[in-house]
């Protein structure tokens, strides 16, 4: 086996890790802040999708789409924490769960009757069709773009967290919220703020996987279990957990789909197995809340 | 509950009344289900309930009891199924020795998931369980030539069984029905068991102060795992009815959202209770049922007023009657 043939299916690798760090990134902030585990996470990153082929055969325009889908599903995330899971903070901490499990249910039904059952095709932008020669072998245009993407969002992302006085209240409230309330922060509206981040998070996955995979409504269940392994491997509530694992599952189902492709759907399963046996909390967990 | 002042774990006394009745829990279930087919609008939905009442309450052994909110008991119930499926089918093994063999290889599966699993807690307990069994879905997908991949196991049809003897014809859902209702009460029978021991003290211990029953000597981590594992063999008893009543076993069987129907049944039913999963399990298949006539999105209505359960009703339909009437609370 050549060495540009394992390069470019690392490259591979790592776009399909982008699209799990940025999925994964949705849930685990959401947790790291709320201590809820949003189980309708893939029915809205399959809604993410639907919402981003929607627009975009609107507005005639991908870009539209990619810029608005997130947005809007972004408000429709921020309307079920107002709505429903506002309700269940103080109750157990399986509540939250097993209503956002329920939600789910209600979520791919709806995308059902609304766009039907089947899997519809997301058209790759007609900017990015093609491939790309990089010296060593061609590599479609339209994964280098999901990677240079998800770097720019992990960017400002990290950013904002680290540099304005936005994330400092986000990085505090994480820690306590109940401190952050008595210096007069209204937890409540960074709450639903950082729920809205999370699932807008979720439709931006969506939207990026929707020209490399199918969209179907049970695209989510896959994903689902996907961000879980990612989130569990990394650490819950840790993003550079969320980061580096979603990388490091990306690569791993990509590598393994070279030399065994049987085996690939099964690998990252594994990994997760080994991971919680070696280290119950994640690589980047802290220990105590979760193992 | 037991008292927790104590560490003592005890069974509780019997209570008197109407709480006698429903101290023999048992028998009563057997009866209700005895008529159950004449009482529901098809026979079908009777087998059903049987079938998912057992694996509920195998579930609810491990989330009612213990307050392990698993998401992956879909994997102890098609494993139930195809053990059986492949033993008749490809090894040619007897109806009734194929039961004991597949639930007896569950609960080794069952192990592994559990050993695994059971390290961590809370939410992660939750996101791990939903993620091995989703190795169980790709694993079963993938070795199609043991399980037929996506088409689903078929080819072991037991049409004719013999009972001490007595010629039996399988294929007549009266017969059938009656058949599977002897592993149903074996299955209530041994859940009683276990919950009228003092590992049933122990567990819901653990499940209302983790800390406090391991202060009090009880080893949680090797609980939880037996728990585990008691659990996954009687959802997978569950599943090898269900294998002898279908005579196929569709691949959805392992998928997530058995998992998820799982709990919601338990949810609606009633955790915590003996007979909270038969009700569940009875009204998830009714409502499914009813509001299939006239749309097949079902689904969203059976979603929709799961999220109302979540919110307004936490105890479920049997566990909101018990309080209201004033019973189950010494049962609870």
């Amino acid at each position: 086996m050549d060495l540009s043939l394992i390069i470019m299916q690392l490259l591979s690798g790592i776009a399909l890790g982008a699209v799990l760090v940025i999925t994964a990134l949705g849930l685990t902030i959401v947790f790291g802040m709320l201590g809820v585990v949003n189980f309708a996470h893939g029915a809205l990153f399959m809604i993410g999708a639907y919402a981003g082929l929607y627009l975009a055969s609107l507005t005639g325009s991908f870009w539209w789409g990619l810029l608005l889908a997130p947005i809007l599903i972004g408000a429709f995330g921020m309307l079920i924490e107002f709505v429903l899971i506002r309700r269940l903070y103080g109750r157990s901490i399986d509540d939250p769960l097993l209503l956002t499990f329920g939600l789910s249910y209600v979520l791919v039904e709806g995308v059902r009757i609304v766009f039907g059952s089947d899997g519809i095709p997301f058209p790759t932008p007609p900017q990015l069709i093609g491939v790309l020669d990089l010296g060593i072998g061609f590599f479609p245009r339209y994964r280098l773009f999901v990677i240079a993407l998800v770097a720019v969002v992990l960017l400002v992302l990290w950013l904002t967290l680290e540099k304005t006085r936005v994330g400092l209240i986000v990085r505090a409230g994480a820690r306590d919220p109940t401190i952050m309330q008595v210096l007069g922060v209204d937890i409540g509206r960074v709450w639903l703020a950082i729920f809205g981040l999370g699932v807008g998070l979720a439709a931006l996955g969506g939207v990026l996987a929707g020209p490399m995979r199918s969209v179907n409504p049970e695209m989510g269940a896959l994903v689902l279990a996907e961000a879980f392994v990612v989130t569990v491997i990394g650490g819950l509530g840790s993003i550079v957990g969320a980061v580096v694992a979603g990388l490091m599952v990306g690569i791993s189902i990509s590598m393994v789909a070279l030399f065994a492709p049987e085996m690939a759907t099964i690998v990252m399963f594994a990994l997760m197995a080994v991971v919680l046996l070696i280290r119950p909390q994640g690589l980047f967990g802290v220990r105590g809340r979760t193992a | 509950m037991t008292s927790l002042s104590s560490c003592e774990a005890v069974a509780e006394p019997s209570p008197g009344g109407l709480g006698w009745l429903l101290e023999q829990r048992v028998l009563l279930s057997i009866a209700v289900l005895a008529v159950l087919p004449w009482l529901l609008p098809s026979q079908a939905l009777a087998v059903n309930v049987l079938i998912y009442g057992v694996v509920v309450m195998g579930y609810n052994l491990l989330f009612g009891y213990t307050g392990l909110l698993s998401f992956g008991q879909a994997a102890f119930f098609g494993a139930g199924a195809y053990f059986t499926g492949i033993a008749i089918g490809r090894y040619g093994v007897p109806w009734f020795a194929a039961v004991p063999i597949a639930v007896g290889l569950s609960t080794c599966l069952a192990a592994a998931i559990g050993i695994v699993s059971t390290r961590t807690r809370g939410i992660y307990f939750s996101m791990v369980t939903l993620a091995l069994a989703q190795l169980v879905y790709y694993v079963a997908l993938q070795a199609s030539s043991f399980t037929g991949g996506e088409n689903g196991l078929r080819g072991f049809t037991v049409d004719r069984i013999s009972l001490f003897g007595l010629p039996v014809n399988f294929l007549d859902p009266v017969n059938k029905y009656y058949v599977l209702m002897v592993f149903a009460a074996l299955a209530m029978w041994f859940q009683s068991r276990i919950l009228n021991s003092p590992f049933g003290a122990v567990i819901e211990a653990i499940r209302e102060n983790e800390q406090r029953a391991r202060a009090c000597g009880y080893d949680v981590e090797r609980s939880k795992l037996i728990v585990f594992m008691l659990s996954g063999a009687i959802s997978s008893l569950g599943g090898c009815m269900l294998a002898l009543h279908l005579s196929i076993v569709p691949l959805d069987i392992l998928h997530y959202q058995t998992s998820g129907m799982i709990v919601m049944m338990v949810l609606l039913g009633g955790a915590r209770s003996f007979f909270g999963p038969f009700v569940g399990a009875a009204s998830f298949l009714i409502l499914e049922d009813v509001i299939s006539l006239w749309t097949p999105h079902w689904q969203i209505f059976v979603g929709a007023i799961f999220v109302l359960f979540v919110l307004f009703l936490p105890k479920g339909i049997w566990g909101t009657l018990a309080d209201v009437v004033g019973i189950g609370k010494a049962r609870q």
